[in-house]
């Protein structure tokens, strides 16, 4: 047998060129997605404008005066008006950046990372053990998230921490769902078999090939909860259990103001509208990232 | 056995399935050796157990499966080795090419990069010698410009191309054996002949044992040395190629010789054999192919007949040679 190792030595010397490598093929592709670099663009502007906020913000967030309530958009000094009030609504939107983006986009990469640990445990293991995870993660699932974010909240007192920790375990069963289910396919399929039967260990099995097939799905559908996060966020700071008044953040801001929609309906949806802006920004970046990541496409 | 090293040896081997309600016998009582460098065709219809038997030599089955008997690769027994030695076992002496070359290959990984994992699993190299051995192996396979066929995704080939990398890729570690479960049943009739060749060419250049899975008797004949028949998870008969082909003697292999569509040519129907397998969670309690046979008498509703050696080289399971 020593013989044929020596023959599948190739003859003459050739150098294999060094493939590009997969990130820069992901790099290459997303450049050309026009829309995905937009809403690149916009998120890395509310980003840089949520870091900056002290130096952009023309005035303080929280302080407000009575005779300057409910000024219409437009207004000389107060570009963007002023809440119920008197605050600086420009002001307050840009520090509502960085709550928001915080409650927002925090849980989601947790819960990402630990839902996933759960599903690919339970969707590859299989049998009892996927019996006992999954029924119990049904258990948080059975639940609507916001009536069990409120629930945790409650039960684990208000403030941003809890917050944080409540949407993150409202979010762990969702993805735990999704990457049982993708698990559960793969497993089945045929190279999962090839690669036992050319001698891999099971861990090799997962983090190469259950991973890399099962990462991507998980991934878009995560994407799409950072929007859902910032909305149940905003819930949980109307209801005092996340963020307290007179700390500025965009759901906060949209449920002290719906006070003012007859009034002045303009100003009253601006949080709405940033809101709006930046979870749909996330959903078509995370689109694209997942069309740049397809080896197929 | 004659002086030939044995590299394959099953012996009584019997696999039971427990899915649902009743537990599936999926192969029963097969025997079989495969000496060093020789190709040894198992022959059936779906669910005749050739393939189950086939993975039982990488011990492939879910878990809770019963597997009895004892099986033998170059003298390890692969009934007693532990999940670490089977890993070893695995790729490293026998390896494995499957029916679906597009659904074996990992999608998200480029050709090259799985081959280069599978030699890195197995021998302590650098990725730059790994990469070098996939290359002169796609030069083996004969896949044209290989250097760049290495970076293609498996979405990127044909079939045929893919099969021939599912090849290269079992042929990476140098086994001493192959398993090709039916290689060539998903690839059209031209590149399948192709592929059949490419096999039967690298099996005597690096002296392999092969087993090779196929329902097509053709392919078996132009492949193999040895035929193996199987039928609802038996053996019913065993030869060489050419007692097989030229003197059939199995009621079931006479039927699917009968069978095949080249010869019905200028005739107006194929003729097949009637009725069905058994079903393997019932099967009847003599012989499995008595209820579709037209020799049947009743001693083989009774009794299930022994493989017994007929001829110089062959067994039979069949009371008409008893």
């Amino acid at each position: 047998m020593a013989a044929i190792t020596a023959e599948i030595v190739p003859a003459a010397p050739i150098s294999v060129p060094k493939s590009p490598g997969f990130w820069s093929g992901v790099l290459h592709r997303l450049c050309r997605d026009p829309v995905a670099l937009a809403a690149l663009a916009v998120l890395v502007v509310i980003v840089a404008v949520a870091i900056l906020a002290p130096y952009i913000a023309p005035y303080d967030p929280t302080k407000g005066s009575v005779i300057r309530r409910l000024k219409p958009i437009g207004t000389e000094g107060y570009v963007l008006g002023t809440d119920e009030l008197g605050r600086d609504m420009l002001s307050r939107l840009i520090y509502g950046a960085r709550l928001s983006l915080i409650m927002g986009v925090v849980p989601v990469p947790i819960a990402f990372v630990i839902g996933s640990i759960i599903g690919i445990i339970a969707g590859y293991t299989g049998g009892i053990t996927n019996t006992l995870i999954m029924r119990t993660v049904d258990v948080f699932y059975a639940f609507p998230s916001v009536l069990l974010a409120v629930a945790l909240s409650g039960a684990l007192g208000s403030g941003l921490t809890n917050a944080l920790v409540s949407l993150t375990v409202v979010f762990i069963p969702q993805i735990a769902r999704v990457a049982e289910s993708v698990t559960t396919q793969i497993r089945n399929l045929d190279y999962v078999d090839a690669a036992r039967a050319s001698g891999a260990p099971a861990m090799t099995i997962i983090r190469v090939h259950v991973l890399g097939n099962v990462l991507g799905p998980i991934f878009v559908f995560a994407t799409s909860l950072i929007s859902v996060s910032m909305i149940l966020a905003s819930g949980l700071s109307f209801l005092g259990l996340g963020v307290r008044p007179p700390d500025a953040e965009w759901g906060l801001m949209l449920n002290t103001l719906r006070t003012a929609i007859y009034n002045n309906p303009a100003v009253a949806a601006l949080p709405g509208v940033m809101i709006f802006i930046t979870s749909i920004c996330f959903n078509l970046f995370s689109d694209g990232l997942r069309q740049a990541m397809d080896v197929k496409s | 056995m004659s002086k030939e090293q044995t590299v394959i040896d099953i012996r009584d081997l019997s696999v039971t399935f427990h899915r649902g309600r009743k537990p599936v016998k999926a192969v029963n009582g097969v025997s079989l050796s495969v000496k060093a460098g020789e190709v040894v065709a198992l022959l059936g219809e779906s669910g005749s157990g050739k393939s189950v038997t086939m993975r039982s030599l990488l011990r492939l089955h879910p878990k809770g499966t019963d597997i009895a008997g004892s099986m033998t690769v170059s003298g390890r027994d692969v009934m007693a080795l532990s999940t670490r030695e089977l890993g070893q076992l695995r790729g490293a002496t026998v390896s494995m090419v499957f029916q679906e070359p597009r659904l074996a290959l990992d999608p998200v990984y480029t050709i090259g990069q799985q081959i280069e994992e599978t030699i890195m699993r197995h021998e302590k190299v650098s990725r730059q010698a790994a990469s070098d051995r996939a290359l002169a192996l796609f030069q083996k396979v004969r896949i044209p410009s290989p250097e760049r066929r290495l970076k293609n995704y498996p979405h990127e080939m044909s079939g045929g191309m893919l099969q021939r990398s599912m090849i290269a890729m079992a042929l990476a570690c140098n086994p001493k054996v192959l398993l090709a479960d039916e290689p060539t049943t998903a690839l059209d009739a031209t590149v399948q002949i192709q592929i059949l060749l490419l096999i039967r060419e690298l099996q005597k250049e690096y002296g392999l044992s092969v087993i090779f899975v196929t329902h097509d008797i053709g392919v078996a004949a132009e492949v193999a040395d040895r035929i193996a028949v199987m039928y609802a998870g038996r053996i019913v008969e065993e030869g060489r190629v050419g007692d097989i082909i030229r003197d059939p003697k199995h009621p079931y292999t006479k039927g699917l010789l009968g069978a095949r569509v080249e010869l019905a040519h200028g005739r107006d129907r194929l003729v097949t054999i009637p009725g069905s397998p058994p079903d393997l969670a019932a099967m009847p309690p003599g012989c499995a192919f008595a209820p579709r046979c037209g020799q049947a008498s009743d001693i083989c509703l009774r009794d299930v007949p022994l493989l017994k050696p007929i001829g110089e080289t062959g067994n039979i399971a069949c009371i008409q040679y008893a």
